[in-house]
This record gives C-alpha cells, structure tokens and sequence, in this order.
C-alpha cells in the first residue's frame, strides 16, 4: 500500500510538472535591439514559433496586370458605384483578386452575386464589401501616417477568409461567476488581451468611444489628481492587445521608465498613435453604419457589428504580412477613391432594387452618405 | 594594535584553502588571506574601471553614471573598450572580487570551526547576479542581455526587461520570490520586535526570557518555532527569496518569450472548468 501511494504520489508531480513547462519555450531565441545597449529595449522571438507564423503571412501571387486602355466599368456594367471608373480589365483582375481574398473557394463570384444579375444588391454580402472597398480606399488615400505607402487591401484583413479571424464584439454580460455582483469588465482572460484578468473590452471605450488612454497624473495625488489605478487597467488592457496584436512587447513603443513622454519613446509609438485613431474612425464610419445590413448570425451576442481592432490587420505580425506591400499591383482600384466615369453610366432603378433585398436599403443610404468627398455615386 | 578580550581566542593559524601561511596575518582587525588579497585586487580594479567609463561618459552625476554591457550584435564575443567592452572586464572583477569574499568567508569559518552557512548564504546572492550577467546572456546568445551598472540605469533596465514579458506579476517564478521576500521581512519583523521587547523591558522589570519569548506566540498563533528555529527558518525564506528571482529571470527570455499572462492558459485550459 505504501509503495503505491508513493508511485502515485510521484506520478501525480511528474504530471504537474509537464503540465506546468508544457508551455515552456527553450533556447534559441531571436531577439531584436530596439533602443540604447544595455535599456533593455529588446524584442524576443522564438525563431520556431515565428517559422509557424510564416506562412500566414505570404502574400498570394498577383493577378495578371490588365492591358491598356478599354471601356470604363461603369458604362459597361450596370450598378458599379465604387470602382464604375476602372476600365474594364482593371475592373475585372480587381473583382477576381477579392474573390480569391474573400470568398469561400466553393462560391466564388456567387458569395456576392446573385448568378443571373451581377448588378442586384440582394445579398448582404455584395452591399457589405462595396462598403468595405470605400474603407480600404480611404485607409490608402487618408491614413497614410499608419498605413505609408505600404497600404492595405482586402487580403491585409480577410487572408482568403469570409470574415477576418480577429475581429470584437461588445462585452455584453458585465456579472461576476456565481452572480457575485459587478466584476468591472475583468476577469475574462480572453486571449486578445494575452489572457490577463485586466478588462477583456478595452475597444468599446478606446476604439469605438474615445476616452482617453493616457492617464499618468502630472500631479501629486492630493493635488486634485484624479487618475486611477482603474483607469490605468483599462489602458493596460488596450496596450496588451496592441501587443498580442502585432507581436510585440510594451518596448517597442515605449522605454517603460516613462510611458508617457514622447521623446523617450521609439517612433513606432507614433505610428501606433495613428493606428489608434484610425480603427476607431474606421469602426465608427464604416463598421457600424452596416449593423443592420448583416444578418443576427454574424453580429455579437449583443447584436453588434464585427468591429475591427490592431489584431484585425496586424495579425501577430509588427506589420502585417510582414511589410510586404499588395497594393503596389491594385493601386488603380484601392489606393485612393477611384473618380466616376465622366460618360455617366445608365440609370439604374433603385425601386427594383429596394423591393429585392429590404434589408439592404438602410445600408445603401448610409454608404451613399458616408462616401469619401468628393466622389459622386453614379445611380 | 590593541586587542579586545575575547579577539586573541579568533586570531587562530591555519585553515587557510590557498596560499598556506603566506597570506595567513592580520591587518588591524581585518584577516587577509589569500582570498583578501583577490578581494581587493579585484574591487580595486572593477571600481577603477567604473570610474574611467564615468569619465567617457556625459555626466558625474552619480545617479546617472552608467556603465552599459555591449550592443547586442557583438553577441557573445569580445566588445571594444567604449562599447559594452568595459561592462565585460568590471563584470569578471566584480564575479573575482565576489566569489573571492566568499572564500575568504569559507577560510574565517574554517579557522571558526563553525559550519559554513555565512559564505552558503552569500553564495545564493552570487548566483542571482551570475544568472543575471552571465547565464541568462550565454542562454539569449550575446552579452548585451546583462544589466547596465549605474544607479538609475539598472532599475530602468528590471522595467523595460519585466514589460518584455507585457505583465511580470504573471511571472510565477517572480510570484514564489516576491512572496518569499515578503514572507522573510514579515518573519524578521516578528522576530525583531519580539527580542527588542524582551531585552527592554519596561524600568524596574528584569530582562525577559526565551520562555517568554515562546509564551509570546504561542498565545497569538498557538505556535513558537523557538530561538534556533526562528533562524532557520529566516535563513530558508531570504535564500527562497533569491533563489526564486534568479529562476523567474533566467526563464524570461531563454524559456519564454511571450507575454507572462499567456502562459498561465495551461491553467485556464484545465479540464476541471465548467
């Protein structure tokens, strides 16, 4: 009896054990120096884990380049409201490169369109990416101090996926296991924030709403200061998903001996600052006025929209798709809004269209609203 | 030199581990010893050094001298003077002048006929700081990994090396050394207070004893671990302690190299959660 409690006892702490290093990593590892020799400004790597990262982040082979010249797609093609002022062949590689980005391998072109008529807007999914080709040229044309000219497409998000895989929704249930009252957004240990018990929602306050992130008092505490430890959780949530997201450690923006001042901070932090700004106007401008387009099951338990935060684009890499730029081969259609055919193109008519997909209706109202200046939709 | 009492009965020949009788004298109080010798050979050197980096420096400040290791493209080659190449000789010195204290302490006890826990004890500190500078650097492959040797540099240096891991309090060989360290200074407290009260006592009162002493917590925790326990056990929480913080640093990098709160997901994915 006693040697088979002693077996037993051995056996139960060789199984902690492995389950406690299962997680572990060993040497080598890569690291990056970002900062002054001995800051300790360094960026860590396991060489093995980022080979398993790789191929996620290989950019798929561009279509052929179209040939010169041709008709415009808008007075060709009934109902083109976005990219009506690409020629024909541009128009025609820029569909079947968002094909290839986007839509399952078994639906192809039909993920969007109705087989008979491309130009209908019954399916959600084709007022949906219409919506999303205005984003994508307006990250191009006026986010620049995040994007440089390294730009964004379809592909930077969605990498062949219908839906991206990292996307948010609303923290809708704010109780405490066993209904133990209010547990202040924490204690969720979601792997966007690394599964930390810091607040698991840090997007809805700083990348939809704005509240401030930086909290470091500039003040004695007595003095009127009224920063909190609680303030400063949430903005730790935020920052830890900005890690989790692109890969990084608090470093590579910031020299932790002062979080806040700028000019001890690499300049990623200001890229980053921009970044910031530009998920929140992108999730005001362009996700949320399609809330009422998307059908219940691809919204949140909250029946909120797919909202994108760093993680979207980013990926785990401190740029996504490691830097490569795809829209040096599509900079006609996605760089900048693409001005309308000069020819206006045949009236479509849009009562047909509103009794075919009511759903859709409110949508085509807002996108027509929120246009980048200076382009006129044509129909 | 005049001696007091009971020195005569310590000033004892022998038990020397290097060097036999030559170094086996006295200067003042102090007992040389080979090992003495080493001793501030090396510290006089490595404090030389730090002042001459000082000097190539931009300040004298001395908050904010700071002697930094090499870049890190020099891995775990030999960096020039100016660039980390100082931070390599003071670090051999201040390893010389260390593990040489210890075994000057191992050479007193000896001539004590005493056991060895003072140069064990000191031997944990040595560790920590070698894990530092040189194990967790030959694990990461390059030098530069060591901790620069300045005031307010070296703190800034446990910041930006903990954010590495995004959240270090998630660190659990951090959270063993953090509660050992407090658990050792709580213990230290209890015992202090405990002999300051019994050996002051109010005027008029005698002096109290160990069964007071025992008395004491025996009342307030129902438990007293005695004179020689206490001790022990003081001696195994402050070297947990240092123990457990050279373990938490030597894994942070070489063995892990994401955020801390992500390696706990083996504990989140147990299969015991609803």
């Amino acid at each position: 009896m006693r040697t088979t409690a002693n077996r037993l006892k051995v056996v139960a702490a060789l199984a902690l054990a492995a389950l406690v290093t299962s997680g572990c990593e060993r040497p080598p590892i890569d690291e990056v120096q970002g900062g002054y020799r001995g800051t300790a400004m360094v960026q860590m790597y396991n060489p093995r884990v980022v080979a398993a990262q790789a191929a996620n982040n290989t950019v798929p082979v561009a279509q052929a380049a179209a040939a010169e010249g041709g008709p415009l797609a808008g007075t060709v093609y009934q109902n083109v409201q976005v990219l009506g002022g690409l020629s024909i062949g541009e128009f025609s590689r820029t569909m079947l490169a968002i094909t290839e980005w986007v839509a399952p391998k078994e639906q192809g072109c039909a993920y969007c369109h109705e087989g008979a008529n491309f130009a209908d807007d019954a399916k959600y999914t084709k007022v949906v990416a219409r919506k999303m080709l205005q984003m994508t040229q307006k990250i191009n044309a006026d986010w620049k101090p995040h994007v440089q000219a390294t730009g964004v497409t379809c592909y930077t998000c969605h990498r062949g996926k219908p839906v991206p895989e990292y996307v948010w929704f609303k923290d809708v249930d704010n109780t405490a296991a066993g209904g133990l009252g209010n547990r202040a957004g924490q204690n969720q240990s979601t792997a966007a924030i690394n599964g930390s018990s810091l607040p698991s929602d840090p997007f809805s306050p700083f990348l939809l709403g704005s509240e401030p992130i930086r909290f470091t008092g500039d003040s004695a505490l007595p003095a009127g200061n009224r920063k909190s430890i609680k303030q400063a959780e949430w903005t730790f949530a935020l920052m830890t998903h900005m890690s989790q997201g692109l890969g990084v450690n608090c470093t590579y923006c910031h020299n932790s001996r002062a979080f806040n001042d700028w000019s001890q901070s690499p300049p990623q932090r200001t890229t980053a600052y921009y970044g910031i700004r530009m998920a929140r106007a992108l999730n005001n401008e362009f996700m949320v006025p399609l809330t009422d387009v998307f059908p219940a099951h691809r919204k949140g338990p909250g029946g909120d929209v797919a909202k994108l935060n760093c993680a979207t684009c980013h990926q785990g890499a401190y740029k996504p798709l490691y830097g490569a730029s795809m829209l040096k081969d599509y900079v006609t259609a996605l760089a900048a809004p693409v001005p309308p055919p000069v020819v206006a193109p045949p009236v479509e008519a849009p009562p047909a269209e509103g009794e075919a997909a009511p759903a859709a209706t409110p949508a085509e109202t807002s996108s027509t609203g929120d246009a980048p200046a200076g382009v006129k939709q044509p129909g | 030199m005049a001696m007091l009492s009971f020195e005569r009965k310590y000033r004892v020949r022998g038990g020397t581990l290097l060097g036999g009788d030559l170094f086996d004298f006295w200067v003042g109080p102090f007992y040389v010893g080979f090992f003495g010798v080493t001793t501030a050979f090396f510290a006089a050197l490595g404090t030389a050094l730090i002042v001459y980096g000082a000097s190539l420096g931009p300040t004298w400040n001395i908050w904010q001298i700071s002697i930094a290791p090499p870049d890190l493209s020099y891995g775990l080659g030999i960096a020039p003077l100016a660039q980390g190449g100082l931070w390599q000789i003071i670090t051999v010195c201040a390893l010389g002048a260390f593990v040489s204290w210890a075994l000057r302490e191992v050479e007193i006890c000896r001539k004590l006929g005493m056991g060895y826990h003072v140069p064990f004890a000191f031997s944990f500190a040595i560790l920590a700081y070698f894990t530092l500078v040189v194990v967790r650097p030959v694990l990461l492959g390059a030098w530069g990994h060591g901790f620069p040797y300045g005031i307010l540099s070296h703190l800034d240096w446990v910041s930006n090396t903990g954010y590495q891991y995004l959240h270090f309090h998630y660190n659990p060989a951090h959270m063993l050394a953090i509660t050992f360290f407090f658990a050792t200074t709580l213990a230290l407290s209890l015992h202090g207070s405990l002999i300051l009260s019994a050996t002051n006592p109010r005027k008029g009162e005698p002096v109290k004893t160990a069964e007071h002493e025992n008395t004491l917590f025996r009342d307030i925790i129902g438990y007293s671990i005695g004179a020689l326990g206490i001790h022990r056990l003081g001696l195994f929480l402050a070297l947990s302690a240092v123990f457990w913080s050279a373990v938490c640093i030597v894994i942070s990098g070489p063995f892990w190299t994401h955020g801390w709160p992500q390696w706990w997901s083996w504990w989140l994915n147990l299969p015991v959660w609803g």
